[in-house]
C-alpha cells in the first residue's frame, strides 16, 4: 500500500510544485517507488520542473476518462528510475478529475508505488480538494508572510474536515509545516514572519526550511528538482525534510542570515 | 399505522413543550431596500450570531399602512440572508391576516419577555420569546461543548444551547460562537460569540486575547477597540451597562 502525499497551501506560487519536484525525487532517489501527479488541471507546469514536457502524451484526464491506461500515461524520469510522473491536462477543465476518478487512479498506483505525492493547486476549490482528499499526510508549503499563514490554516481546517480520513473517522492526515523561500535577512528585518513566528501560529510539526535562493529559478528553468543541487542550500534544506518525512532526526539548518564560512560549519558556530 | 397512533401502535412523535430563545425584529415601517440594507449592515457586524437563526417579526411598533406589509418579501430577505422568519407578534387583525396568509406562527405579544435594546435606535433586539408550552418540563443543564482541535481559518463551532470550551488556539478567520460562555485555552485570534440567543451574563475567557471580534448578547468590539486592554494576555470579557469589559484573569 503507497503513502499518500499531498502538497498544498491554499496560497498560489508559495513553492507548491518545486516542493513536489524535490520531495518526490528524493523520495526515489533512496529507492522508493514513487508517482508524483500533477492536479493543476489547465496549468500544468509540474513536467516542465521535471524536464519531462516533451514526453507527455497522455495525461491524468486521459486516465481518469478511459482514453488511455495509466502505464500509457505514467512518464518514467530519466535521472532517477523509481520515479514516474503522471501528468496534467492542459486543455481540460479542472471538473474532470472526478471523485471516482481519481480513486480509481489512486488505488491502481497504490498497488504499485511506495510513494504517492500529489501536487495540489492553488486555493481552496475542486481541484485542491481532489487533491488531498485521497492524503495520508499533508505538506502544508507556507512562506514567511501573514497571508500565506492564513491560508495554511485554512487549508489545515480543510484536511481535519474534508479529507477521506476525516470522513471515514480514521486516524487524522498527518501534518507538516515546510517553510519556503525563506529569507533570513528580511526576518532579521521585521520584513517577514520568523520560523518562530509561524510554528506558533499554525501549531504543526516543522517539516524544513527552505531558504530563498536563486539557484531554485535557475534549476527550475533548466528542468532540474533542486534537490539534486547537492551542492546548494535549497537542494541540501529538501534533502533534509525527505529524511525528516521518512522519520530521521535533522538538526534544522539555514535559519540566520549571515553566510557562515567553511570553519565555522565544520565547527558548528 | 398512521391511523392508530391512539390505539396502541408505536407513535411517530410526541409533542413537548420547549422554551426556544429567538430574536425578534421590532419593525417601524417596510422598505423592502432599507430592510435588506439595514439587514446587511446588522450581518456584517457579526456575521455568526445571524446564521440560521429563527426570527420573529414583532409589529408592536411598527407605523407603516398594512398593505406595505409585505411578509412575502420580507421572508424572502431573510431566507436570502440565511435567517428564519418563523412567526410575528403583535400587530392588528389585519397584520394578523397577512402573516397568516404567508404561513406565518401568531406569537402572543404576552409571551415575551423584553430586553433592553443593545443601542437606542437597533431596529434589531435580541430577546427570549417563550412560545407557550403545553407540557412545561424543567429545563436540564446543558453539557458545555468541547472542542480540542484547534479551530482553523474558516472554521466555525457552534454551541447552540449551552457553553463552548475550547482546548486550542482559534485562530484568525475562524469563529466560535455559543449560547451560554466560551472559553479558549489557548489564543483567541479569530471572532468569539458568546451569548448569541441574547444571555447578557454570558462571558469569554481566554489565555491570550488577540480576537478580530468579541460579542456578547449582540454587544461587539473589534480588534482596534480591544487592544488598549488586555490584549495579548490572560483576560475575560463581560458586559456590564451595555458595554463589553475586559479584566485580566488575574485579577478576577
Ligand atoms: N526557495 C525558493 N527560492 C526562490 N524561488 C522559489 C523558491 N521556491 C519556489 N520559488 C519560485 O517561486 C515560483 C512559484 O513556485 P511554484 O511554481 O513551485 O509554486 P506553486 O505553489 O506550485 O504555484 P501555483 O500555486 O501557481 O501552483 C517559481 O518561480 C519558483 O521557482
Ligand atoms: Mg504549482
Amino acid at each position: 500500500m503507497a503513502k499518500i502525499i499531498v502538497v498544498t497551501s491554499g496560497k498560489g506560487g508559495v513553492g507548491k510544485t518545486t516542493t513536489s519536484a524535490s520531495i518526490s525525487t528524493g523520495l526515489a532517489r533512496r529507492g522508493h517507488k514513487t508517482v508524483v501527479i500533477d492536479f493543476d488541471v489547465g496549468l500544468r507546469n509540474l513536467d516542465l520542473i521535471m524536464n519531462c514536457e516533451r514526453r507527455v502524451v497522455y495525461d491524468f484526464v486521459n486516465v481518469i476518462q478511459g482514453e488511455a491506461t495509466l502505464n500509457q500515461a505514467l512518464i518514467r524520469d530519466k535521472r532517477v528510475d523509481t520515479l514516474y510522473i503522471l501528468p496534467a491536462s492542459q486543455t481540460r477543465e479542472k471538473e474532470a478529475l472526478t471523485q471516482e476518478g481519481v480513486e480509481k487512479v489512486i488505488t491502481e498506483l497504490s498497488k504499485t508505488f511506495d510513494y504517492i505525492v500529489c501536487d495540489s493547486p492553488a486555493g481552496i476549490e475542486h481541484g485542491a480538494l481532489m487533491a488531498l482528499y485521497y492524503a495520508d499526510e499533508a505538506i502544508v508549503v507556507t512562506n514567511p508572510e501573514v497571508s500565506s499563514v492564513r491560508d495554511s490554516d485554512r487549508i489545515l481546517g480543510i484536511l481535519q474536515s474534508k479529507s477521506r480520513r476525516s470522513e471515514l473517522g480514521l486516524e487524522p492526515v498527518r501534518e507538516h509545516l515546510l517553510l519556503t523561500r525563506y529569507n533570513p535577512a528580511r526576518v532579521e528585518r521585521g520584513e517577514m514572519l520568523s520560523v518562530a513566528d509561524v510554528e506558533e501560529i499554525l501549531a504543526i510539526p516543522l517539516l524544513g526550511v527552505i531558504p530563498e535562493s536563486q539557484i531554485v529559478l535557475n534549476a527550475s528553468n533548466q528542468g532540474l528538482p533542486v534537490i539534486l543541487e547537492d551542492e546548494s542550500d535549497a537542494g541540501q534544506a529538501y534533502e533534509d525534510a525527505v529524511a525528516r518525512l521518512l522519520g530521521e532526526e535533522r538538526e534544522h539548518r539555514f535559519l540566520t542570515g549571515q553566510k557562515k564560512g567553511f570553519f565555522s560549519r565544520m565547527f558548528k558556530g | 399505522m398512521t391511523e392508530t397512533a391512539t390505539t396502541g401502535a408505536q407513535q411517530s412523535f410526541q409533542l413537548k413543550g420547549a422554551t426556544v430563545p429567538m430574536t425578534s425584529l421590532e419593525l417601524l415601517y417596510f422598505d423592502s431596500d432599507s430592510f435588506e440594507a439595514t439587514l446587511r449592515d446588522k450581518i456584517r457586524q457579526a456575521p455568526g450570531f445571524f446564521r440560521d437563526v429563527p426570527l420573529v417579526i414583532s409589529l408592536e411598533k411598527y407605523q407603516g399602512a398594512a398593505n406595505e406589509l409585505d411578509f412575502f418579501q420580507m421572508i424572502g430577505i431573510c431566507r436570502r440572508h440565511s435567517i428564519h422568519v418563523v412567526g410575528v407578534r403583535g400587530g392588528d387583525d389585519d397584520h394578523n391576516r397577512l402573516a397568516r396568509n404567508a404561513s406565518l406562527a401568531l406569537i402572543p405579544a404576552g409571551a415575551v419577555r423584553e430586553r433592553p435594546a443593545p443601542e437606542p435606535d437597533d431596529k434589531i433586539v435580541t430577546e427570549d420569546v417563550q412560545t407557550p408550552a403545553s407540557t412545561p418540563q424543567a429545563a436540564s443543564p446543558v453539557a458545555a461543548r468541547i472542542v480540542t482541535q484547534p479551530v482553523r481559518s474558516g472554521q466555525q463551532v457552534y454551541a447552540p444551547e449551552g457553553d463552548l470550551v475550547i482546548l486550542a488556539p482559534v485562530q484568525a478567520g475562524a469563529e466560535v460562537l455559543a449560547a451560554g460562555n466560551i472559553h479558549v485555552y489557548g489564543p483567541l485570534r479569530g471572532r468569539a460569540l458568546a451569548g448569541v440567543h441574547g444571555l447578557e451574563t454570558a462571558r469569554v475567557f481566554c489565555q491570550s486575547l488577540e480576537a478580530e471580534l468579541v460579542s456578547i448578547a449582540g454587544h461587539y468590539k473589534i480588534s482596534e477597540d480591544l487592544q488598549d486592554q488586555g490584549w495579548k494576555s490572560a483576560v475575560q470579557i463581560q458586559l456590564r451597562d451595555n458595554l463589553l469589559v475586559v479584566t485580566p484573569l488575574d485579577k478576577a
